[in-house]
């Protein structure tokens, strides 16, 4: 038949979903693109991403656009709970806010007035940590931070200590100038679509892209060139890689001179108390040789010319140059490629070719911006030569126990090339660059009644601001900032719980958690630490005595909490992504947004924010109450009115100034919410053109930094190739120094706490091991899928809601596997069984499976029978939160031993092919849920 | 059975690049997203929180490997929805003309009002590309974004189907295959666009751009990038040449 008249009509093109679109921020991961909420008749019905908004640029992801099954999932708490069954048996009554308030503060108010320290209050993936840490600082407790240590605090430490900023949040490739991009172990996320964005537009352009990824997923399946290496040994590929660039000379003498510490100069006489730090002026500035007299001069000294190598003593002592050390260090045959390889599980040839790639890029391509600059010695400088290699790395890296100096090695070589805020390179984002120096130290001094004198995290400079006793033993209840972890500048949460059951260093009473899964897939030892959460005294008293969880939906943690205090969803509450905080700048922007109620929350739900102000209120917390009276009546009044400094507050858009409104500094506007609503959720302060690069070092860009209230005094800093603060460490472990690390830890300390990057072995690769467990076990994060959450979420999980554990083709052979067989995976920690598929396309000695999967029954308001419980796989259970006891008994955190980052992927296991069992295994009783459950 | 137009005055369709396709699967939400919304009814799902959750998705993504002779093994990402065939036999096999093709533009429908479920044009397609609405009982497909690309409600730069709207990667171009002068022909031309499955003689609209060669490098010698050529075997030389280096500048 023809086309008839009907079919002409079938199709309604002119239909229209929506009457109204709200424009605010997305929350499905950590990359707040900017969304445009269609709603009809007040009901959220589509998403999809908000054209001028500067991360996404209209593009949104599968977990941004399947953000309104979050908000109509089963798996949404609905009222206050109050526990009434035994911890961990999932019996709850509801309860009335302010009963759960009252509460809350009954049990927080005596410990504020005694022992502040007995809280810990601990955030998760928290989006509004400069409110968060300022509660916790008013409060007076050190014990707080959010899940930065379980996640990427090795890149964050490493880049502020070496750069001044770190990838991602801190920083970018320069998608518009790269012809290389290297990316180290970077998984979906972290950046999630600017990296896609980035990735088109480097394709687009013709650039190359090559990818160092265990496995060959996402953005590695369609790098130019992947290179499966071994799990742990990025940087001594890296290392190799400045070995052979220095070996040909291809470097760029002329950034490591001006803009890098290379030409400071070192005491390098071993018998010398400075052994090891810089040659200071009298002004305690570091001194390098002015190449223009020959003599020592300021580093930063008014046209002083560095001169890169060279030696002067002083005193009967010698010093030499950064350079020097760099070349004495990494010429050595031991970074040879032939040396390194079999670690590394790449050929020589092959590493000497990215060598020649890398140096090819770097300086056979010619990139000059036309844009004059003054640099912070006041030398001018006609144009912005570029340098088109940029880097990018993220959790495969940094989730090692030798993550930190992993990232210092690719900074290392970044700046070898002259890749560091280069056109063509990396770039930041503002508030950053913004070295150590610029952030507070820790502060960590409990006083009954009292706030802390500061934020409980910063940055420390040397043992001196460690965060211990005269005796040295942790003041903090995750032992960050101890000789456990000295740079932990993202606290570890992952030690909270173990800690505070072993009362090591000291017991508390209340947990205080927000969005975080402590019970399941947040965790290392998931069955251990369900049994901590629950363990008793012999008098029958929790060990964590009492537990308060915030949290929007019924994962595995509600049901071991005492107290549950119900979040809304992202569309239904105010928020602030700040420059205070983590915000969503560009190199080109210093740029913040909010998130707006574009739906009311249809229960009896709250914002944690403005409950935690509520909280704050009832305690009496400085700045947060005022004769009885709260200060601020919600999250959205603290947004507009609180100022951290005086001008400068939670957002930097719309203040009020002399003349009206203004950006940057300026008193608070009431209407400034509004008149982000009106922007489209967000608002950008253009960096000026001729600041745009060279930012560290940038007199424009340091003048602009402080004129909008980034900064409060331009602070140039040097590329810290030679790391003193690292140093300074060191040399407690080597006896030196006022502060001495207590015995056991100081050959630790002294090995991996190098003023220069080193490469270590995993810290858990103990004698032995390797020969039991021969295979490296990681997870790699789906794109379309964010930790837990995405499970409830009835589009996302038909994407993803199996996690088979996949093996490369020569183990799958020689364990004789075939379709629809499980594996036994045996770690030296414990075992579980899981689907067994099969890839090839991933590194020989590794097996992976798909992130946060797994989920225990009961939880999350799926069905018992959910795949997602009868056949999840979490390789949480096979890592322990402890390292294999030392010689000395101690039992250290399973972290990186400088920052106390999580070391996830020092996972190592073996495997055995059995029949497929019924459910996966370790198996556990189902959670009664506190949400109904479907039939 | 149901004719195929003798003519069409265009050809819309899609270009997807499988070169940069880094099989994030926005485009298979925003497409469940949208037409959940603007269809007479929504795309459904059965048993959504439960054992086997399985809902209707006009478009979806499959991960393939390529083992090639040497090399290291690939991973392909391969979005799939209806390709709006010239020679569509979902259309021909179609008993209630509820499948059809349309003359102005050459975009494949389905009037569901006269679908009867009985699932041959699925049957017909060689692509998979038809899923069967167990709500409903019709079957659903891609329908190019018909409801947006002439929806004269929508702002003019967002009448393009919603998977092209959102693909963060930018691997996915929407335009007019038959016009020889439209960028998604002049990208088909320039990157060897190629047509799915040809030998089913389906004759589709959708062109695939093919990824990229991968892994260039082979072994012991690339000739485009020789070894790098030392100055220096032990950091005394190495300094030495930092030094002559910088005199000479």
């Amino acid at each position: 038949m023809a086309q008839t008249e009907r079919q002409l009509d079938t199709p309604d093109t002119q239909v229209q979903i929506s009457d109204e679109i709200r424009k605010t921020t997305c929350y499905m991961c950590a990359c707040r693109c900017g969304i445009d909420v269609h709603l009809k008749d007040g009901v959220p019905v589509y998403i999809e991403g908000n054209r001028d908004h500067p991360v996404n640029r209209g593009v949104l992801c599968a977990k941004g656009a399947a953000g309104l099954k979050q908000v109509t999932s089963h798996a949404r708490l609905r009222a206050p709970l109050r526990r009434v069954g035994p911890r961990g048996s999932g019996e709850f009554e509801e309860i009335s806010w302010d009963e759960a308030l009252e509460t809350a503060a009954g049990w927080l108010k005596p410990l504020r007035e005694s022992a502040p320290e007995r809280l810990a209050f601990f955030t998760g993936r928290d989006q509004s940590q400069s409110l968060t840490s300022w509660w916790a600082q008013q409060f007076g407790t050190p014990n707080y931070a959010a899940h930065g240590g379980f996640c990427s605090v090795n890149m964050a430490a490493a880049g502020i200590y070496t750069l001044g900023g770190s990838f991602w949040e801190f920083g970018t490739p320069d998608w518009e100038h790269a012809e290389l991009l290297l990316l180290f172990g970077v998984a979906e996320d972290h950046d999630s679509n600017p990296i896609k964005i980035g990735l088109s537009k480097l394709k687009a352009r013709g650039a190359r892209v090559v990818s160092l990824n265990p496995v060959r997923s996402g953005y590695s399946a369609i790098a130019d060139e992947w290179l499966g290496i071994t799990p742990g040994s990025d940087g001594l590929l890296v290392l190799s890689l400045v070995h052979e660039l220095l070996r040909a000379g291809r470097i760029d003498l002329d950034f490591l001179a001006q803009f890098t510490n290379a030409p400071v100069l070192v005491d390098c006489d071993p018998r010398s108390p400075e052994y090891g730090l810089f040659l200071r002026g009298d002004d305690g500035s570091p001194l390098v040789i002015d190449a223009r007299t020959g003599r020592p001069a300021p580093w930063d000294g008014e046209r002083v010319e560095p001169k890169l190598t060279g030696h002067l003593r002083r005193a009967g002592i010698s010093h030499r140059t950064v350079m020097e050390m760099i070349a004495a260090q990494y010429m050595d045959r031991a970074y040879a490629p032939e040396a390194v390889a079999a670690r590394v599980g790449l050929p020589p040839e092959r590493i000497r070719w990215l060598a020649a790639e890398i140096a090819r890029a770097a300086f056979e391509t010619k990139l000059e911006l036309d844009r004059p600059w003054t640099d912070f010695r006041g030398r001018q400088h006609s144009t912005m030569p570029g340098r088109p290699v940029a880097m990018h790395a993220m959790r495969g890296v940094s989730a090692h126990s030798n993550g930190f100096q992993t990232c210092r090695a690719i900074h290392l070589l970044q700046a070898l090339l002259g890749a560091v805020e280069t056109p063509g390179s990396f770039r930041f984002k503002p508030p950053y660059p913004k070295p150590p120096e610029a952030h507070c130290r820790p502060h960590f001094r409990a006083v009954p009644g009292q706030p802390l004198e500061g934020p409980p995290l910063g940055y420390p400079l040397g043992p001196e601001d460690l965060a211990v006793d005269a005796a040295g033993a942790p003041l903090r209840i995750d032992k960050a900032f101890s000789w456990e972890a000295p740079l932990a500048v993202h606290g570890m949460l992952h030690m909270v719980i173990a800690n505070a059951v072993a009362a090591d260093p000291y017991p508390i009473d209340t947990l205080f958690l927000y969005m975080s899964n402590m019970a399941w897939n947040s965790t290392m030892n998931t069955a251990g630490t369900m049994e901590m959460l629950t363990a008793q005294d012999e008098e029958g008293n929790y060990l964590i005595p009492r537990i308060i969880y915030s949290d929007a939906y019924a994962s595995e943690m509600v049901a071991y909490a005492d107290l549950i205090l119900p979040d809304t969803t992202y569309l239904e509450r105010h928020d602030c992504i700040s420059l205070l905080d983590r915000p969503i700048s560009e190199p080109d922007a210093a740029a913040d947004a909010i998130r707006w109620p574009v739906v009311e929350p249809d229960r009896d739900v709250r914002p944690f924010q403005s409950v935690l102000l509520d909280l704050g209120a009832r305690l009496g917390l400085p700045g947060m109450a005022e004769d009885g009276q709260p200060v601020y009546r919600d999250y959205a009044d603290y947004i507009t009115n609180h100022e951290r400094r005086p001008g400068v507050g939670p957002l930097a858009g719309f203040r009020m100034g002399p003349h009206g409104l203004q950006d940057g500094r300026g008193t608070p506007n009431e209407a400034q919410l509004d008149s982000y609503i009106a922007a489209g959720g967000t608002h950008g302060i253009p960096v000026p053109l001729g600041a745009a690069y060279y930012k560290p070092w940038n007199r424009a860009y340091q003048d602009w930094a402080v004129e909008i209230g980034l900064l409060d005094a331009p602070a140039p800093a040097l590329v810290q190739l030679w790391s003193e603060p690292l140093r300074r460490f060191q040399r407690a472990a080597e006896g030196q120094g006022e502060r001495l690390p207590p015995e056991p830890l100081r050959e630790r300390l002294a090995a991996v706490m190098t003023p220069l990057p080193v490469w270590y072995p995993p810290l858990s690769d103990t004698p032995g091991v390797e020969e039991n467990y021969p295979l490296h076990a990681i997870t790699q994060r789906p794109m379309a899928m964010y930790h837990s959450w995405g499970s409830q979420n009835v589009w996302l999980r038909q994407i993803h809601g199996m996690n088979p554990l996949y093996i490369p083709g020569a183990w799958w052979r020689a364990l004789g596997l075939q379709d629809g067989d499980w594996v036994r995976v045996t770690s030296p920690h414990g075992e579980i069984t899981a689907p067994a598929a099969r890839m090839e396309a991933q590194s020989e000695n590794v097996v992976w499976t798909w992130n946060a999967i797994g989920k225990r029954k009961g939880a999350w308001g799926l069905a018992p029978e959910a795949p997602e419980a009868t056949k999840g796989v979490l390789l949480n259970h096979l890592i322990p939160e402890h390292l294999p006891s030392g010689e000395n008994g101690a039992s250290l955190s399973n972290s990186d031993p400088i920052t106390g980052q999580a070391a996830w992927f020092d996972l190592r296991v073996r495997l055995e092919r059995i029949a497929a069992p019924r459910e996966a295994s370790p198996g556990f009783p189902p959670l009664r849920s506190p949400v109904p459950r479907p039939d | 059975m149901t004719d195929l137009p003798s003519h069409t005055e265009r050809q819309l369709g899609l270009v997807i690049d499988l070169d940069t396709c880094v099989g994030c699967h926005a485009c298979v939400v925003a497409c469940k997203g949208w037409n959940t919304q603007s269809q007479p009814s929504p795309l459904s799902d059965q048993d959504p929180r439960g054992a086997a959750p399985s809902g209707t998705f006009l478009n979806r993504v499959h991960a393939y490997e390529v083992t090639p002779q040497t090399g290291a093994a690939q991973v392909v990402h391969f979005p799939k929805s209806c390709l709006h065939c010239a020679d569509a036999p979902c259309v021909t096999v179609c008993p209630t003309g509820a499948s059809f093709k349309r003359a102005e533009d050459g975009i494949v429908l389905v009037n569901e009002s006269e679908c009867i479920g009985c699932g041959l044009c699925a049957w017909a397609c060689p692509y998979g590309a038809r899923e069967m609405d167990m709500a409903e009982g019709v079957m659903k497909k891609c329908t190019l974004c018909v409801d947006r690309i002439y929806n004269e409600t929508l702002p003019e730069q967002d009448r393009e189907p919603a998977c092209v709207r959102t693909c963060p990667a930018g691997a996915r171009h929407f335009g007019d295959l038959s016009d020889p002068e439209s960028a998604v022909s002049l990208l088909v031309e320039a990157r060897g666009g190629m047509d799915l499955m040809p030998e089913q003689g389906t004759r589709p609209a959708n062109k695939y751009l093919p990824p990229r060669p991968r892994d260039s490098w082979e072994g012991e010698v690339d000739l485009l990038a020789p070894w790098l050529e030392p100055v220096a075997e032990e950091p005394r030389g190495l300094l030495g040449w930092i030094d002559r280096t910088l005199a000479r500048l």
